[in-house]
């Protein structure tokens, strides 16, 4: 009967999902998400609809997802009837009524701003959008509904073979399902890569009365928003997965640990729970079989040890979040003594992928050893930030460059596993992306964090940056880490403020080894990999800061002074005016002067020097010495 | 804020285990904005465990605060994409300019600051939040006019 139901309803969706990508009205997609919205969508929206109203123009708006290139954000795409979606980036509420104007009234195709079309072949020289170098070299498995679909529709969702791996899953034997996952080869996207099967296969077979999966959506590496992106672009593909997943493991419940500082993911979580009760894919019998599972949201509070999987079960159970020792692991004694699968968004969200198109066709992606596609937020210095997805093996130096556009200025460094990896330099660019790689190079690939450095970043305030986050979140259980981490920035603090003598690097090596050996959990034994894979790979660096006094990125705030270049100055006076501490003097048109014992390096007047159109760059930041 | 909010909508749907912590600290929280001492009493007291108890799992938790906060909610973000374009200097600004340090309120009540460690806006960083409004890529300068128009409005 459910089954029969769940047809009829994919039936109603699909035609509703055709209605809407072929409409006879215009259609206004809005990317939606948290970066889209922090770029100003929610106002871009507002204008639109607005707008339209104004005057009495016909159309449809949808609010979608983010599709990756957040730095394109604002993206606003426009669906004329019997033509493609067009897609226009760092869309302003202006633009936008511009935007509607053309296409809506003038029945024309502006071409600035515009970034390509969502359609098969090249239009009326429109590009499209999925040859952007962004996005050209990407492979979107996991994201291929991010930014296309409603994530608030459920029709959306089922109109793109939503479920259909779960209507596959539960007319198999678990036993076979799980060897799919082993076929594919998929391994934990959280970060330490364990083999999923495997996993799972321990849990099914300790005896219980019930057992449990959690969904780890408590994403707390800076830099890092994946997770986010993915859950607030296609909450049901994370669900589907979880359905999989517990259908296999035997569970009756599952949990989304997800942390509050996401309230929009929370937002698309709950109707998506809803629907999916709806349509009884929630409950006892799901789909007419024995299999009973239903999902609850669990939201953080703060705390970022409650990633590691014993603290986790601990936040949930209602206690500090404090990890245990494992052994035994939660897959045999986890929530509330039970089995307890924890898994990550990511390698949930892939299960339904998975079990739908075959292990064979997943495993075409990756490499020997670490197979499919990842999803990595690209950020810090490269041009072209954002999410994206591409196959393990990749390059970083294709991911920086041709997917990310270079930077700016000179490369200095990539940083890969948030404060559990390390900071890579040039001779890592052709590094293959995969688990035992960046491994080898002394950091982890992580859940999918890439900060690019350019040489305006300081490696060891990059190293103390880390060390400060993971000291300020350590529980304070064990020893090595609580006291070993705070050491370790107390060094940290000295070198970057010029006081540093050469025995704290030999200090620096010895204490981060003896945290890695002595921590209790992944937390602690991370914690020192940011300075042990700094020290190893930019050691000149700390050089500079402790013999010369220097910092050569001219970042460290004691070690560095603001200049004006009197050539350059052309007294503009707006330096005089922004400063906040009376530090910089001089009449109009001629060149002022700053006085370094007022100065507190604010940066004010080095950015109204470069930014404003009056002013040059006549202001610089330099190391001392 | 819903400041009438009764125990019974807090509790509304929670079974009073353990596992409830957690989730009525936040519905605590979210009704009067902060963690009173009459509601921790309040909570112990729900739970059946020791007030001590509750103070344990809610000074854990970087969420939970103990003092009213103020009216406005100034968030800098300092992810490691922030910190790397200046999140640090956002952070300097909104001190110098409120005259309180982060985790601190305004001495007029009007505004918390608080340090965050990755609000998922990287992409766009450096990144500032005033209450549920998010302000992208911002330098000095623009913060400085974010804080003015804010202030005046």
């Amino acid at each position: 009967m459910a089954t029969t139901s769940l047809d009829d309803r994919r039936r109603a969706a699909a035609a509703k999902w055709q209605a809407l990508s072929a409409s006879a009205r215009p259609v206004i997609y809005v990317g939606m998400g948290s970066c889209g919205l922090a770029a100003g969508a929610g106002d871009v929206l507002a204008a639109i609809a607005e707008h339209l109203q104004q005057h009495r123009l016909a159309a449809d708006i949808v609010s979608v997802g983010c599709i990756g290139p957040c730095y394109l954000e604002p993206l606003v795409d426009v669906q004329m009837p019997g033509r493609p979606r067009i897609s226009y980036s760092n869309v302003t509420a202006d633009l936008a009524r511009r935007l509607v104007d053309s296409f809506l009234v003038r029945g024309e195709v502006p071409k600035s701003h515009l970034v390509g079309h969502f359609g098969e072949a090249a239009h009326d020289g429109v590009p499209r959008f999925f040859d952007h170098p962004m996005l050209k070299s990407q492979v979107r498995i996991v994201l291929r509904n991010c930014g296309i679909i409603d994530p608030a529709d459920i029709d959306h969702y089922l109109a793109r073979d939503g479920y259909r791996a779960l209507e596959r899953a539960v007319s198999m034997k678990c036993a076979d399902v799980l060897d799919l996952v082993r076929r594919a080869g998929l391994r934990g996207r959280g970060g330490a890569g364990f083999p999923t099967w495997r996993k799972w296969l321990t849990c099914r077979e300790t005896p219980a009365d019930r057992r449990y999966l959690i969904c780890n959506a408590d994403e707390g590496d800076p830099g890092a928003f994946m997770n986010r992106s993915l859950i607030e672009g296609d909450p049901h593909a994370l669900l589907e997965g979880m359905l999989i997943a517990g259908y296999v493991i035997g569970a009756t419940k599952g949990y989304v640990y997800i942390r509050a500082e996401y309230p929009l993911a929370i937002e698309r979580l709950r109707p998506a729970l809803a629907a999916m009760r709806d349509l009884r894919l929630l409950g006892d019998r799901i789909l007419g079989t024995d299999f009973s599972f239903d999902i609850t949201i669990k939201e953080g509070a703060g705390a970022f040890v409650c990633g590691e999987e014993t603290a986790l079960i601990a936040s949930i159970e209602g206690r500090r979040g404090m990890p245990r020792t494992r052994p035994p692991f939660p897959a045999v004694e986890g929530l509330w003594g039970q089995p307890t699968i924890i898994n990550n968004v990511e390698t949930l969200a892939t299960l339904p992928h998975i079990v739908r198109n075959g292990p064979e066709w997943y495993a075409q992606y990756g490499t020997e050893s670490s197979k499919g596609t990842k999803t990595f937020s690209l950020v810090g210095k490269v041009r072209r930030t954002g999410l994206i997805e591409v196959p393990l093996g990749t390059t970083l130096r294709k991911v920086i460059y041709d997917i990310g556009g270079g930077m700016a200025k000179e490369f200095r460094a990539v940083q890969t596993g948030g404060p559990s990896g390390g900071c890579l330099g040039e001779e890592f660019l052709d590094t293959p992306i995969d688990y035992e790689n960046l491994a080898a190079a002394g950091s982890i690939m992580g859940s999918g964090g890439l900060i690019v450095l350019d040489r305006n970043t300081c490696i060891v305030d990059t190293a103390k940056y880390f060390l400060s986050f993971t000291q300020a979140e350590s529980c304070g259980k064990c020893v090595p880490c609580r006291v070993g981490t705070r050491h370790l920035v107390d060094i940290l603090d000295r070198i970057c403020a010029g006081r540093g003598e050469l025995a704290d690097l030999d200090r620096l090596e010895r204490l981060g080894r003896a945290i890695k050996g002595g921590a209790l959990c992944g937390l602690g034994q991370t914690a020192p990999n940011p300075v042990l894979s700094s020290l190893k790979y930019f050691r000149g660096e700390f050089l500079s800061h402790i013999v010369d006094r220097r910092c050569p990125a001219a970042v460290c705030r004691d070690l560095v002074v603001y200049r004006i270049i009197k050539d350059k100055c052309t007294g503009c006076q707006r330096c005089v005016q922004v400063c906040p501490t009376q530090a910089i003097v001089g009449p109009r048109s001629e060149p002022h002067n700053l006085d370094e014992s007022k100065c507190i390096k604010c940066r004010s007047c080095y950015e109204i020097c470069r930014f404003d159109a009056i002013a040059g760059d006549a202001i610089v930041i330099e190391s001392r010495g | 804020m819903a400041l009438s909010r009764s125990w019974k909508d807090i509790t509304r749907g929670l079974g009073g285990e353990h596992s409830d912590l957690v989730p009525v600290l936040q519905r605590t929280q979210a009704a009067y904005g902060f963690l009173a001492p009459s509601a921790i009493g309040r909570i112990a007291r729900w739970l059946k465990v020791s007030e001590s108890e509750v103070y344990g799992v809610a000074t854990f938790y970087a969420q939970f605060r103990f003092t009213p906060p103020g009216r406005h909610h100034l968030r800098v973000c300092l992810g490691t994409a922030c910190h790397v374009k200046g999140g640090e200097q956002m952070l300097d600004l909104a001190t110098r300019k409120l005259g309180v340090r982060a985790g601190d309120t305004t001495a007029d009540g009007e505004y918390d600051l608080e340090r965050v460690a990755c609000l998922g806006c990287c992409a766009l960083a450096p990144v500032v939040v005033i209450d549920d409004r998010t302000y992208a890529q911002m330098n000095v300068l623009k913060l400085q006019g974010v804080l003015d128009g804010h202030h005046e409005s």
